[in-house]
């Protein structure tokens, strides 16, 4: 109890109206006839529905799948037959339908086989993040973070402290404060099951001073443990955001998260007491997070008070149960009066981080009067728990001046609502943050998919340029094939012009390109000759008697070779004079006759 | 004799200094005007064509060589703003003969019982975003869909649609406070 605590910058004192939802234990409430279980009730992906329409379930059921790394499954809350699955709405600000699993329950609320294991302080640390995983728990202090995720911190990171978050410092909400006074034991074990996971040096647990008699229930029931590390229960004052993370990590250790990073980067993992408990309850007896505490207060309900609530319980039934006096009732806010939302319906479902439903009337939490100009004041800035200017923020916020809004760090924003709270200008600045947050986040996610076009676009610039590149070069392969067969086909031709009679070489004769064919042919023969004839007068002065027939027929072949050089020569001369002639004109016929070959020459190759 | 001194060390430093220059603009060489790469990271690469050039680089060259830079409109006043302060040139008025600016942002579908599969829209496409073969039915890769427009025109049986694009929990954004006039979405507990 002797913890040295802290004080965080800024905060601010809002009236508590928490005694109204403390004076009578938390109750149970009837089954409802239907279950409006969304898909997306954590931070991260949605999870996948593993039912179709007309299965029957079973109280505990898993009906959709962890779907990524940050996500979490999701259960049936209680049996019956799943009738719908399709867009509902859900609780989101925006009023965009979520997918839903709506479950008719059949009365029965019976339960699917599940069990604990048997000894969670000697059960193997597998074993027990399997259980947390499987039983879809999400931090149950409002933003909803897997838990599995947090408590599987990254390999080389060494954490040695454990914040137990039982601070609930937001007005009206008292869920936390009832579980502790009534389940401190339960509380205690799954603080214990945490640490085993995270394996700290100290287990800190952080309550507001408002709270009593959870703090001696706690202190009671922690100072029964006989074995395992120490969990310490720490006071602290109350002050308005003393429960968030952050905040209360600088009050019970000192240290400061880093802006852009998380508590195991200090050495600290925070979880909620709500998780706690529901760790208890999915470790030690294997049943999912189905239900929750929430707190139904406000000045329209006729019972206030904490109820044990099915995830996918309406609004509507909820209010039912505490009893709403309609002509008083000006709002219905989900969450806290700081940080939660006007609900638009009470169709809305209840999910795993919703810790309070607040009916008001129109005295108690009044529409926020007209927006005035700022007066360079700066109670905002004194506010500011995260030292943050929110007055420069939100001139800046105002005008969408992107840059200069995250030079002045909007990112570290908490959206905690101090600034809105203590500014007399009435002027909604946590409202102002969020738009320029959103901007900056639709700025980015625009800048990614236009790099995503860009790449596209040069890559298929790229494959059209290389198409076309492959097209030129085969058109260029085959205009080379097709001329390399003309000139053989020519070649041929020339050769047998050369060989036959002059009348045969006729056709081919007529143009400068049969005469080149006939000089080279010419040249040819007449090498070969001459070589012939060489060849023949060295083997005459070699050859011996035996070889004379061979020479014979040597002499022969020189002869005809010699007889059809001067052929070639003949028809060469006679074709040049005739072609050198000025009287020669080359017939028509022939003309289109050679056309004619070549085409067919063209076509064979 | 110290006036040849001088001047043979300006020589000879002016010598070193040429050879690393002339070393430096060899290796160091860049080969694209970075100017056009920057022009072109503002525009908003829905490769639309509607400044009249085929696609966003080529309209970043045209800038670059010294083309108006008010022919974007999926970019709208906020590219030319940009641009302007890129380039030091004034701030103009978009140009009316390029199109008008789109609010919403869109994307095709294409009405797949009445494709005929021509493969004529995926010749249009800029990004690749179509998918489909000959006969076979086409279908548009929202993701990857800029919302052109280019894949309308050369469809024979008109089966593709711009429609805006769907707003979902993940991409919704809080909108900006509307001042003095209305009711805050905000809560206050300031007369609590």
């Amino acid at each position: 109890m002797s913890h040295r605590i802290r004080d965080f910058p800024g905060g601010i004192h809002p009236p508590q109206r928490k005694s109204i939802s403390t004076l009578s234990p938390i109750s149970e409430i009837d089954l409802p006839k239907r279950l409006i279980i969304p898909l997306q009730q954590h931070i991260g992906a949605p999870a996948k529905a593993l039912v179709k329409v007309g299965d029957h379930v079973l109280k505990g059921q898993k009906i959709a799948n962890a779907h990524g790394f940050v996500s979490t499954p999701i259960h049936a809350s209680s049996s019956g037959t799943v009738i719908e699955i399709g867009p509902r709405t859900v609780q989101h600000p925006s009023q965009i339908d979520g997918t839903c699993v709506v479950i008719e329950t059949d009365g029965k609320d019976q339960w699917i086989d599940h069990q604990g294991v048997e000894n969670p302080l000697t059960a193997t640390l597998d074993d027990l993040r399997e259980h947390i995983r499987d039983a879809g728990i999400t931090g149950m202090g409002g933003a909803g973070f897997p838990t599995i995720v947090k408590l599987s911190p990254p390999p080389k990171t060494v954490i040695d402290t454990l914040v137990i978050n039982a601070v609930e410092c937001e007005p009206y909400i008292t869920a936390d404060d009832m579980l502790m006074r009534e389940r401190a034991d339960e509380i205690i074990l799954g603080i214990q099951i945490i640490a085993r996971l995270v394996n700290p040096k100290t287990i800190l647990m952080g309550i507001e001073d408002n709270k009593p008699e959870a703090i001696s229930a706690m202190s009671e029931a922690a100072r029964k443990i006989n074995n395992g590390p120490e969990i310490t229960v720490v006071t602290v004052p109350t002050k308005y955001p003393s429960g968030s993370e952050k905040q209360l990590i600088q009050i019970l250790t000192g240290r400061e998260v880093p802006s852009g990073s998380i508590p195991a980067e200090v050495g600290v993992v925070c979880q909620n007491t709500g998780t706690a408990y529901a760790v208890y309850q999915a470790v030690v007896k294997g049943e999912p997070l189905i239900q929750r505490v929430t707190t139904l207060t406000g000045g329209a309900i006729k019972n206030p008070g904490n109820v044990w609530a099915r995830i996918g319980t309406s609004v509507a039934h909820l209010l039912q149960h505490a009893g709403v006096d309609g002509s008083q009732l000006s709002r219905l806010i989900m969450g806290g009066p700081m940080m939660g939302f006007t609900l638009h319906s009470t169709e809305i479902p209840l999910i795993k981080s919703t810790n309070c439903l607040i009916a008001s009337t129109e005295e108690e939490l009044p529409l926020q009067n007209p927006e005035q100009a700022c007066i360079r004041c700066g109670t905002c800035t004194q506010a500011c728990p995260m030292q943050l200017l929110p007055q420069q923020l939100f001139w800046y916020s105002r005008s969408k001046e992107l840059e200069k809004v995250q030079q002045y760090n909007l990112s570290d924003c908490i959206e905690c609502g101090a600034c809105s709270y203590v500014c007399p200008s009435n002027i909604p600045l946590v409202q102002y943050f969020r738009y320029a947050k959103g901007e900056i986040k639709k700025q980015e996610s625009e800048s990614v998919k236009s790099d995503q076009a860009k790449q596209r676009f040069e890559a298929r610039e790229d494959r059209l340029a290389k198409e076309a590149a492959a097209k030129e070069a085969k058109r260029k392969a085959r205009a080379e094939k097709s001329a390399k067969a003309k000139a053989a086909k020519a070649k041929k031709a020339a050769e047998e012009a050369a060989q036959g009679t002059a009348s045969d070489a006729e056709p081919a004769n007529k143009s400068d390109d049969a005469l080149k064919i006939l000089k080279t042919a010419m040249a040819k023969s007449t090498k070969l000759w001459k070589d012939a004839e060489k060849a023949l007068a060295v083997a005459e002065s070699t050859a011996g008697d035996e070889q004379k027939e061979q020479l014979e027929a040597h002499r022969a072949k020189v002869e005809r070779l010699k007889e059809k050089a001067e052929k070639a020569q003949n028809a060469f001369k006679a074709f040049k004079e005739k072609s050198s002639s000025p009287i020669t004109v080359t017939p028509p016929i022939t003309n289109t006759e050679k056309t004619k070959d070549t085409e067919t020459s063209e076509k064979q190759t | 004799m110290t006036g040849v001194f001088a001047i043979l060390a300006l020589l000879v430093m002016g010598a070193i200094f040429g050879a690393v220059l002339g070393f430096a603009s060899i290796r160091f060489e860049v080969d694209e005007d970075p100017v056009v790469d920057q022009i072109n990271s503002i525009l908003p690469q829905t490769q639309c064509g509607q400044c009249g050039h085929p696609g966003c680089k080529p309209y970043a060259e045209a800038i670059a060589a010294g083309e108006l830079h008010n022919r974007c409109p999926p970019g709208g006043e906020d590219t030319i703003v940009e641009l302007s302060d890129l380039l030091n040139r004034d701030v103009i008025e978009l140009d009316e003969e390029s199109g008008e600016v789109s609010e919403v942002k869109k994307v095709a579908i294409i009405i797949e019982e009445e494709c005929i599969g021509c493969t004529k829209c995926i010749q249009a496409c800029p990004v690749d975003a179509i998918l489909g073969a000959a006969k076979k039915m086409h279908t548009v890769i929202e993701d990857e869909c800029t919302g052109c427009d280019l894949c309308l025109e050369p469809c024979p049986v008109d089966c593709i649609i711009l429609e805006p694009v769907k707003e979902t929990q993940q991409d919704w954004i809080w909108t900006k406070p509307n001042g003095s006039d209305g009711v805050p979405q905000m809560i206050s507990v300031r007369t609590l």
